[in-house]
């Protein structure tokens, strides 16, 4: 077999992957674009519009802009408790010493349940009559009364980040673990010799060593609160008066509800320009670790 | 990452690194990680009491920590539920498998020629089955429901999966590739030598040394799918085609507003024992995914 005919069989190995991925995500993403020029509903339509649609979203459509900026306030707060209560976690079960080890195995668990489920089950632990978390709080003395969770925006946000967080604490726990013990033992045990108190090793050492780690939790973890749905849908339904909507969520509700499909569209495009600035410094991440 | 193996149990042989050998700051770090452990397992172990009180107490105000009845009324209601709860998980399943079998078909190849083979535009190819990553698909869900709707896969098990296969391709082939690279080339050139063809290579030579690979992506296929939610309410919007996680939903939005607390506990607990049951078996599996193809 000559050389050229085997690297050819290279490209053969690929081809399944390469249509599937051709014909589920860059026909439907051409389609997108397109659609988003039209006034297609469920109904019919598909009118060329031209930029019509795109006009709405900038000057008239204030929900879309209130739903956006709710997500990016619910990001900019949820990432970093993320980050740091993960990185906290990792540091008190960074060793593997068997009751660590169990607790890493316990606090990692709620990241492979369904965030539909988890979300329905906070739901049911923040409800003002039978809810066993409001009830916690009073039997604790931190609240007066049971609280009304998803009546107030601040309190549907904070009871939503709390769900959360609960659910994918986890994750940058265990990444952060992994980073933290593949720092060489060497640099550990010399800056012990030198005499540098913990907290002195966890900035001078640690947190420098696994900052591109951190940097990659940080960027998966915004990217996905950018995409938040499931968690507002079942705990808030975009509720009080619209206010707890995310960018995600009122796609959703203008596409699937509303049955505007091409406004809808117009809206995806817009997301999906935002997201593709932060994937692609995440996969321009990834290759670097996986080239070391 | 070279610690891939590194998982929430395994390697013994690092110690003392992070936190002092003192044996008072070790106690005191055990006795907050229990702790800790003891906050995150109380939803779970809450929800699971409420499942097993009497449809009554489950309802109950004020409510109660611990079950002061025992029953199975719970999940007597929520397997009559509607259609009847193995429909619902029945469809939950068949679209998980159908989602293994396509991320398998599809990602264990193409990570094959990415590892074995040079050739140009290799590297541009692989960005390309990475793009699920960089283009969200809750933005390709119009799009999709469109196409689907027009060839017939609307409410159907094999659209639903190829959506949630969509979803797993970038992490399978990049975790598949790095798989793939990691069997030394000699022992392939060793079996041409000895007379096998370039696919029995790949099939008796490589394939079987990358299984622990591949049972970490199925793994991951089919939490995804069990779990996926988005797409499964929009494309499964006939009450029989219903997964677990949509069957929920309505199983809580009820009847004249009032939500059946007791049996939405024991939907969230079936919904729940598959994921954690293979976290628990398959936990080695689970974590090396995670630390070596943290891309998803």
């Amino acid at each position: 077999m000559t050389l050229k005919n085997r690297n050819l069989l290279g490209l053969i190995y690929m081809t399944p992957a390469l249509l599937f991925v051709a014909a589920f995500v860059l026909y439907p993403f051409g389609q997108l674009i397109y659609t988003s020029f039209t006034d297609t509903s469920l109904l019919g339509g598909g009118k060329w519009v031209g930029l019509a649609n795109y006009i709405k979203i900038f000057f008239g459509d204030p929900t879309f802009w209130k739903a956006l900026w709710f997500t990016v306030k619910y990001t900019l707060i949820i990432t970093p408790i993320l980050m740091i209560l993960g990185y906290l976690l990792a540091l008190l079960t960074a060793q593997n010493d068997r009751i660590l080890q169990f607790a890493r195995g316990v606090i990692f668990m709620p990241v492979v349940i369904g965030l539909g489920t988890s979300s329905l089950l906070w739901f049911w632990l923040f409800d003002q009559q039978v809810g066993l978390f409001d009830k916690a709080l009073v039997d604790l003395h931190i609240a007066s009364k049971m609280i009304v969770w998803f009546t107030n925006v601040d309190w549907a946000l904070a009871g939503v980040i709390i769900s959360v967080t609960w659910k994918v604490v986890g994750f940058g726990m265990i990444l952060f673990v992994a980073a933290i013990q593949s720092i060489s033992r060497e640099v550990s045990e010399a800056s012990m010799i030198d005499g540098a108190s913990y907290w002195q090793r966890v900035r001078l050492i640690y947190l420098p060593l696994t900052a591109r780690t951190v940097l990659l939790v940080t960027l998966i973890s915004a990217i996905g609160s950018m995409l938040a749905f499931e968690q507002l849908y079942i705990m808030t339904g975009g509720g009080p008066r619209g206010l707890t909507f995310t960018s995600v969520y009122w796609i959703y509700q203008n596409a699937f509800i509303k049955f505007q499909l091409g406004y809808g569209a117009a809206l995806s495009v817009v997301l999906t320009a935002i997201i593709m600035v932060a994937a692609a410094i995440q996969i321009a991440l990834t290759a670097r670790r996986a080239t070391q | 990452m070279s610690d891939a193996a590194i998982s929430t149990r395994a390697v013994a042989v690092r110690e003392d690194r992070v936190v002092g050998t003192r044996p008072a700051v070790r106690y005191l770090v055990g006795a907050i990680a229990i702790f800790i452990s003891a906050l995150m397992l109380a939803p779970i172990v809450l929800s699971f009491f409420a499942s097993i009180k009497s449809s009554a107490d489950a309802s109950a105000v004020p409510p109660t920590y611990l079950p002061y009845s025992f029953s199975f009324e719970n999940y007597q209601k929520i397997i009559d539920y509607q259609a009847g709860l193995w429909t619902y998980v029945g469809n939950s399943l068949a679209v998980a498998a159908l989602a293994i079998v396509f991320v398998i078909v599809l990602a264990v190849p193409a990570g094959y020629g990415l590892a074995r083979f040079h050739f140009r535009g290799k590297e541009v190819l692989f960005l390309v089955l990475l793009l699920p990553l960089m283009i969200p698909y809750q933005a390709l869900l119009t799009p999709i429901y469109l196409m689907f709707a027009k060839i017939g896969l609307a409410n159907s098990q094999i659209g639903l999966a190829i959506i949630h296969t969509i979803l797993q391709v970038p992490f399978s082939v990049y975790l598949m590739r790095n798989g793939f690279e990691g069997v030394p080339k000699e022992l392939e050139e060793a079996a041409v030598i000895d007379g096998g063809s370039s696919f029995q290579c790949f099939t008796q030579v490589s394939l079987p040394l990358v299984l622990p690979g591949i049972v970490t992506i199925a793994l991951f296929a089919f939490i995804t799918s069990w779990n996926e939610f988005l797409a499964a309410l929009i494309v499964m919007n006939k009450e029989t085609a219903f997964t677990v996680p949509i069957m929920l939903v309505s199983v809580r939005t009820g009847h004249l507003g009032a939500v059946d607390w007791g049996t939405l506990q024991a939907g969230i607990i079936v919904s729940i024992i598959p994921c954690i049951a293979i976290y628990v078996l398959l936990q080695k599996y689970y974590v090396s995914g995670l630390l070596s193809g943290a891309v998803k």
